[in-house]
Parts: structure tokens; sequence; C-alpha cells
């Protein structure tokens, strides 16, 4: 009888646990829908910032979305072959069990740091300026991590059976691995790209160090033009806001961030489906 | 005039070998192999001839598979494997330096243990290796996927799923489908390392009646662990224990009246 209060009470705090943490998400996706969906308008979307916290954010999503495109450019790239030579061809040795571990340990490296680097470094000395190309590098420097992580473990569970097949066949090991082990991956590989991009896009210290001031009321027309970004405009008008008008664009802009960040987890998702049906 | 009818000849799984049309397609010339310090080949020396199957059988660990893969010098993905010694295949030797081992491994075909084809399509499985080889395309190609996929016996129970996935195929269906990808590099060794092992018994009867057909336009070499198996099908035996070769001989002599010991305990079942 004893026993069988205490595994009641078990099950009790367990399921309080997981209704506990498992509310908190929606509520915060609830609280910021209610709260900006009264911003949202057309002119809200498609118009420039004026006066500080009034007007649109136009130039905002541009910025935001310009900065994890290109960030994901030159992050993807990089991270998916650093991830293909860590798994194929690294020699199984300390070197690269340290490599291993410093890559994993910087995906957890605080994004200020990050930031701070990009501003010396990018900014000043490559004189790159405050702009979107800084931004975007300095993201995809947050971004590499996750997307090596992620794809050096999806190259490594693709079975050695593949692969022997098709050196069998005479294929060299990069023919193989570009046309078995790499689709094989793909799901994988794209999971790392889309975390990393998720990292990116509602990155605020990286990219208020070395994109832009957030409050930029033009698209930025090249490389080196400073790029506004939703993160850095919604942490603007949160904290130096003089009038209920800030809060609610700030709000606002959440929720179009979010809105982004859904939809590019669906086209992700749905990337990743074609591929795994590819597969089976 | 009345013709005499002529009867098909029944199987003869102890069919004498003509040694004398047989050309030595695959000679081990005082083949040494080691993974690190283990000796796993101790001074294999035998001559394997074209165009009738050869069964490597042997316990578990007697380094069978290990000598088939020396064939195609699989064993060269494995970092801490190193061997000496010659082997050569139409007298030429496959571990110079020189040899283009891409080039070998096309020439020697390999169907492995468990079925493996890659998760693509039918099609794209046979076509892999041509398109890798840039041997055809088009029309050309449709051909060569057609011609290997009836060389595997398998054109009949597929041809109208060529997009389906190679996954979906049965257990039997993806290993005839191997073989046809081998088939389809046209190579003029198959090396088949225990391809039955993972099969129900109806699938390994389609495969062992596959191997006796292969063997009139290729050199076969069978690993098994199953003697029965290597009775039904294959016309000279090798029987390896400890990574030596303990008897080598036509599989008839082999299982009537085996010259060594060690052979005969196996075969009647002491040890294995």
């Amino acid at each position: 009888m004893k026993e069988a209060a205490k595994e009641r009470l078990v099950q009790i705090c367990l399921y309080a646990s997981a209704a506990v943490s498992l509310m908190i998400l929606p509520i915060i996706v609830v609280w910021v829908g209610f709260n900006g969906i009264g911003a949202i308008n057309w002119e809200f979307l498609t118009g420039r910032p004026y006066r500080f916290e009034y007007g649109g954010i136009f130039p905002q999503i541009v910025g935001s979305v310009y900065l994890v495109s290109l960030c994901t450019l030159l992050g993807a790239p990089l991270g998916i072959a650093s991830a293909i030579y860590l798994a194929e061809y690294a020699p199984d040795n300390a070197i690269t069990s340290a490599v291993r571990f410093f890559t994993e340990t910087l995906a957890g490296m605080p994004s200020i740091v990050i930031g701070l680097f990009g501003l010396q470094f990018l900014v000043y000395r490559l004189q790159l300026k405050t702009s979107l190309l800084a931004g975007a590098i300095s993201l995809s420097f947050m971004m590499l991590p996750w997307t090596i992580r992620a794809s050096e473990e999806a190259i490594k569970v693709v079975p050695r059976e593949y692969r022997e097949a098709s050196l069998a066949l005479g294929a060299t090991k990069w023919q193989t691995i570009l046309k078995v082990v790499i689709p094989a991956a793909m799901p994988g590989i794209l999971t790392g790209v889309l975390l990393g991009m998720g990292k990116a896009i509602g990155e605020t210290a990286v990219v208020w160090l070395t994109a832009g001031s957030g409050l930029e009321a033009f698209v930025p027309r090249s490389l080196r033009s400073p790029t506004g970004s939703l993160p850095m405009y919604i942490y603007l008008l949160a904290t130096q806001g003089h009038t209920a008008q800030g809060m609610q664009n700030a709000f606002g802009a959440s929720l179009v961030l979010l809105v982004m960040f859904l939809c590019m987890s669906v086209v992700a998702l749905v990337i990743r489906n074609y591929f795994l049906r590819k597969l089976r | 005039m009345m013709r005499e009818i002529r009867y098909a000849k029944p199987v003869d799984p102890f069919e004498e070998v003509v040694f004398s049309r047989a050309k030595d397609k695959i000679e081990f010339d005082d083949f040494h192999l080691w993974y690190g310090d283990n000796h796993v080949l101790r001074d294999i020396n035998i001559e394997i001839q074209s165009n009738i199957v050869t069964a490597i059988m042997g316990p578990s660990g007697c380094g069978k598979s290990t000598l088939l893969r020396a064939i195609n010098r699989m064993n060269d993905i494995i970092p801490e494997c190193r061997y000496k010694g010659e082997i050569e295949i139409d007298g030429v030797d496959i571990n110079d330096p020189e040899t283009d081992v891409y080039e070998l491994r096309k020439k020697v075909g390999m169907v492995f243990q468990k079925p493996n084809p890659f998760p693509m399509s039918v099609y794209d499985n046979v076509a892999y290796g041509p398109r890798l080889h840039r041997m055809a395309s088009g029309e050309e190609l449709d051909r060569i996927v057609e011609g290997s996929l009836r060389g595997a016996a398998l054109w009949e129970e597929v041809h109208e799923r060529l997009d389906d996935s190679a996954l979906s195929l049965s257990g039997g269906q993806q290993q005839r489908l191997c073989i046809a990808r081998t088939l389809a590099v046209e190579p003029e060794i198959i090396l088949l390392d225990e391809p039955c092992s993972a099969l129900d018994p109806i699938a390994t009867t389609k495969i062992e009646g596959l191997m006796r057909q292969l063997k009139e336009r290729y050199t076969v070499v069978l690993v098994t662990h199953n003697l029965q198996q290597a009775a039904r099908v294959s016309e000279m035996t090798a029987f390896m224990y400890l990574g030596e070769i303990v008897e080598f001989d036509r599989t008839r002599d082999i299982f009537e009246n085996p010259r060594e010991e060690l052979t005969e305990n196996y075969i009647t079942g002491k040890f294995g």
C-alpha cells in the first residue's frame, strides 16, 4: 500500500513537471501573438521606422532575411565540408578529438564574445564596417558548430554497407561520398543547417555589434550597407521605447520573427521529408 | 528422319571440371595478410580457374572473407591492414603499386553478405556503376540496366517498378539486385561473400541457380559457411582453417574423400 502511494506520488510529480515545461512555450507564443497582433497592419509590414518607435519594420524584415541567407550561404557549405572532413578523412587521433571537442564547445560559446570578435576583427581590422557582410560572417561563426555537429553525426550513421558497395563497383572515396553518403545523410545535414539558421535569425548580440544599429530606415543596398534586423529592433524598442506604441511594435516585430522562424522550419521539414521519401 | 531427343542434363553437383580448357584466372602466390599484429592469411597458394564456381569454406574467423576481399583489394580500406606476396589476375599482379585499384574493382565485382542496395530506385542502383564510369547514357544505359537485371534473373519481377525504391524489394530480390548492379559494370570475376546467409531457403535456391548460370560468363568465387551450398554449386572447393588453405581440390574429392583429417572432421561436422 505504501509502495503504491509512493508510485502515485512520483507519477503526479512527473505529470506536473511535464505539464509546466510543455506549457511554457505555447504560453509565450500565445502571449506574443496576443500582444503583437494589434501592431500588424499593411503599413507596419511595408513601411519604414521613423521617430524611433513609429512606422513600419520593412527594412528590418528584409535585413533579417538577407543576414540569415548570406550567413547560410557562407556557413552551410563550409560547415558541411568540415563535417565531411571530420567524419571521413580526419585521422583518428588526439588532434581530431581536440578539434571535435572545440567545435562542440563553440556551439555553446556566448554570442557576445563572437560579436566582439566580429566587431574588432571584421568591422575594424578588415574594415568591413558595420555592415551586412560583417554581420553575416559573424553569424556564420555561430552557425558553424551546429551545422558541423549535426552533419558529422548524420554522415557517420550512413551504413558502412553503402560505402562498401560503392567502392566495390570501382568508385573512389570522393565519388562514394558525393553520390551515396551525402544523399543518405541529407536529412540530418539539413537539420543541422536549420539549427544553425534558427540560431542566426534570433541572434541579437552579434548583429548589434557587427551589422547595424537596428533602426535603419533603408533596405541594405550592398554588402557594405548597415543592416537592421528584427531582434535588434525588438531589443531597442523594448528597452528604450517611451510610449505604449513602442512596446506594441516590439511585440509586432516579435510576432513577425516567430512567423519567419516557423516558415523556415516548415520549408526545411518539407525538404527533409522529400529526401527521406527518396531514401525509402 | 527421327532425331535423337536430347534431355537437358540434370544438374550434377559433382560435375567434372575440364581442367585442360580452364585458363588460370586468379593465382595466389605466397600471399600473407595481417590486421595489425594479427596474421590473418598465411602462405596462400591457390589457382582459381575461369568459368567455374570455386567455393571457399571454413569455420568463422578462418579468414575466408578476407581472402575473398584480397582479390578486389577491399582490404585496403582497413587502415591497419598490410599484405605481401602476389595475387595475379590473367598474369597481372594486382598488388603492384602501378595497378589501378578502381579499374581492378570494376573488373572484379563483389556481392556482400547482407543485401546492400543503395537507398535509390531499382534503376538507379543498377545504373550507378555505368554512370560512375561513364559507360553509357540514355537508351544505351536502359539496355545495360535491362541486360543486367535479366542476367540476375530479376527483370521479370521488377521491370514494371524500376522507379520504385530498391528498399521496397524483398531480401532475395535485393540480393539479386546487388548482383545485377555488379553485372552492370561488365566484370570478369564475381566474388560472393556468403550471399545467402541473410536469405530464406526459397531465395537461396534462386541465388544458387543464378550462380550456376553466372559461371558460364564469369569466374565465380563463393565464400560460404554452408557445406551443402558449396557441394551444390561449386566445382572446386577450398577448405580454410586458421588462415591457411588446408585443402583445395575438386568439390567431389573434398566431400567424398578428403586427403586431410581436418577437412574430413569439418565436413562430418566434428567442428565448425
